[in-house]
């Protein structure tokens, strides 16, 4: 890689009880790119995701070793807030969990807890997020209405607007088009390719067409390993792993 | 076989429906019987005054102080066991997360109190109170039901809290919110109806318990001006009334039972109707 990884994680190993879930893991994540983790389920995908942002720690008798760099700090082994990290990455899980509030408050809960709390500003700003997702049109006129009441679809783009709304760096996306009709998942994958521009993307899939279609890096794991990590041209094109091979051929056992 | 399944569903559906009737049969029954017995000895004089000289052998007087004395009591036990019991339940399902067996010792714990009979809690408060040289009084009896119902209104809070998806506290924390935050701010109101029936479950507990009060807040006739006084409470004075040897007596015991039953009736409609309110932004999984 020509520049510095905006994400760089090295040797991490990490332990839920006695299960080794993930081994080794040295892997790049290029900014303004979207990186995509592929991989059969069960493989460790969302593991690697959730230990980027930390959320690791939530689980008992989670054990991790290694390093992961984000920009030059290391995450894992670091003096500031976890509140602090968190916020240089926004989440959008498998799927849409909004906030049990207004639609508006939804959006604003990140910039009041970031101490954004002027009614102008809040207005202005929960505004400019909900058009990044595309949600504005349809919600204007009623964002005091309870988050609940959207669509699955529309909830994943709140979700989206929500974690635009505390001005991360880092995109990390769990499947977030699983639960989703296909107009709404084209919609966010479209969105993706718009915010690589501004943001770094990690977005962990099983659904091989959407790899291929926006994909500029493909990170492939197994069983806890990574086996192959390369540009999406390299990757899909002319994978040097056999199992990466067979993986994309569908002949993956 | 077909035809077998067929008549084992149809047993089946008699049963569930014989044990429906059963169940609300006996519930109309209490209250039909309460009502026909209490409604006759009911009227105005009843609620609006304390008891008079004669009121034990059936003259004149009411039971205002205990109505009264029934409402500072359970009203500031169950307020003071929920600013005790809302972090304790929050806390464990924010803060201890990932500690899963202490989570459990202390679910254990509080189902272990919670299925302590009230009469031990009452003996419990009366022992401390002569330790320390308190008198029988409206703060003893406050103290007193306030730790017999934190344990059921802490699990009662912490049952709905558990239901929390995972993916809420993730979605909280990775916005950068703290554990208070995420606590206060998502939790609570995602879980807001539950939490008041949490409330008034322990209210209900608070205000109908004999046991716990009997040595601790004592009796009185009159109606308590300070927390160190004395105070009547609804099922004492159900249970005085209905060992008198007067008939009418008793049957004043019947007109304190429906007071009883209409305190608990009001605030469980008031409290549906409030929690609906609430309920709208509660997000569905």
């Amino acid at each position: 890689m020509e520049e510095k990884a905006k994400i760089r994680v090295r040797d991490l190993n990490l332990y839920i009880g006695r299960q080794h879930i993930l081994k080794n893991v040295n892997v790049d994540i290029p900014k303004n790119k979207i990186t995509v983790i592929l991989g059969p389920s069960g493989c460790g995908k969302t593991t690697l995701l959730k230990s980027m942002n930390r959320l690791t720690d939530l689980y008992p008798e989670v054990k991790v070793s290694g390093n992961i760099f984000i920009g030059e700090e290391d995450i894992l082994n670091t003096t500031s807030e976890i509140t602090a990290i968190r916020k240089r990455m926004g989440l959008l899980s498998q799927r849409p969990y909004p906030l049990p509030m207004s639609i508006f408050n939804n959006i604003a809960f990140g910039l009041r807890i970031s101490g954004r709390t002027k009614k102008r500003i809040l207005d202005a700003r929960v505004e400019h997020y909900l058009r990044q997702a595309n949600l504005w049109e349809e919600v204007q006129y009623r964002l005091k209405d309870p988050a609940s009441a959207l669509s699955i679809g529309q909830q994943q783009r709140l979700c989206l607007a929500r974690g635009l709304s505390v001005d991360p760096e880092i995109i990390l996306a769990d499947e977030p088009t699983s639960a989703l009709d296909p107009l709404s998942s084209d919609v966010i994958e479209k969105k993706f390719v718009d915010l690589k521009e501004n943001y770094t993307v990690v977005l962990v899939t099983h659904i091989l067409r959407q790899a291929r279609r926006i994909a500029d890096n493909v990170i492939f794991m197994y069983m806890g390993e990574v086996i192959e990590q390369g540009t999406a041209e390299e990757v899909f094109n002319n994978p040097k792993e056999e199992r990466t091979k067979q993986y994309l051929k569908g002949t993956f056992n | 076989m077909r035809e077998f399944r067929f008549i084992e569903e149809k047993i089946f559906r008699v049963l569930m429906f014989l044990s429906t009737a059963i169940i609300a049969l006996a519930l109309l029954l209490i209250v039909a019987s309460i009502l026909f017995k209490g409604i006759p000895a009911m009227s105005w004089e009843m609620l609006s005054q304390t008891p008079k000289g004669g009121f034990y052998f059936g003259k004149e007087g009411g039971i205002l102080n205990a109505i009264i004395g029934s409402a500072y009591l359970s009203i500031g036990a169950s307020v003071l066991a929920f600013s005790i019991g809302l972090p304790v339940a929050l806390y464990m399902n924010v803060h201890m997360v990932k500690r899963k067996k202490m989570l459990n010792t202390i679910r254990f714990f509080l189902d272990l109190l919670w299925g302590v009979p009230s009469i031990v809690y009452g003996a419990f408060g009366f022992g401390v109170m002569i330790f320390f040289g308190f008198k029988t009084s409206l703060l003893a009896g406050i103290i007193t039901v306030t730790i017999f119902i934190i344990p059921i209104m802490v699990r009662g809070m912490d049952e709905v809290l558990k239901t929390v998806p995972r993916g809420l506290l993730e979605a909280s924390y990775s916005l950068g919110s703290t554990k208070s935050e995420t606590a206060y701010r998502v939790f609570f109101k995602q879980s807001f109806a539950g939490i008041v029936t949490a409330f008034l479950l322990s209210f209900g507990r608070a205000i109908g318990d004999a046991a716990s009060v009997l040595f601790t807040t004592g009796y009185t006739d009159s109606i308590p001006t300070s927390l160190m006084q004395p105070t009547a409470t609804l099922p004492l004075s159900i249970f005085f009334q209905l060992s008198s040897p007067i008939e009418e007596v008793r049957t004043r015991a019947y007109a304190s039972a429906v007071v009883l039953t209409l305190f608990i009736l009001f605030i469980s409609i008031l409290s549906r109707y409030t929690t609906k309110r609430y309920q709208k932004n509660k997000i569905q999984f």
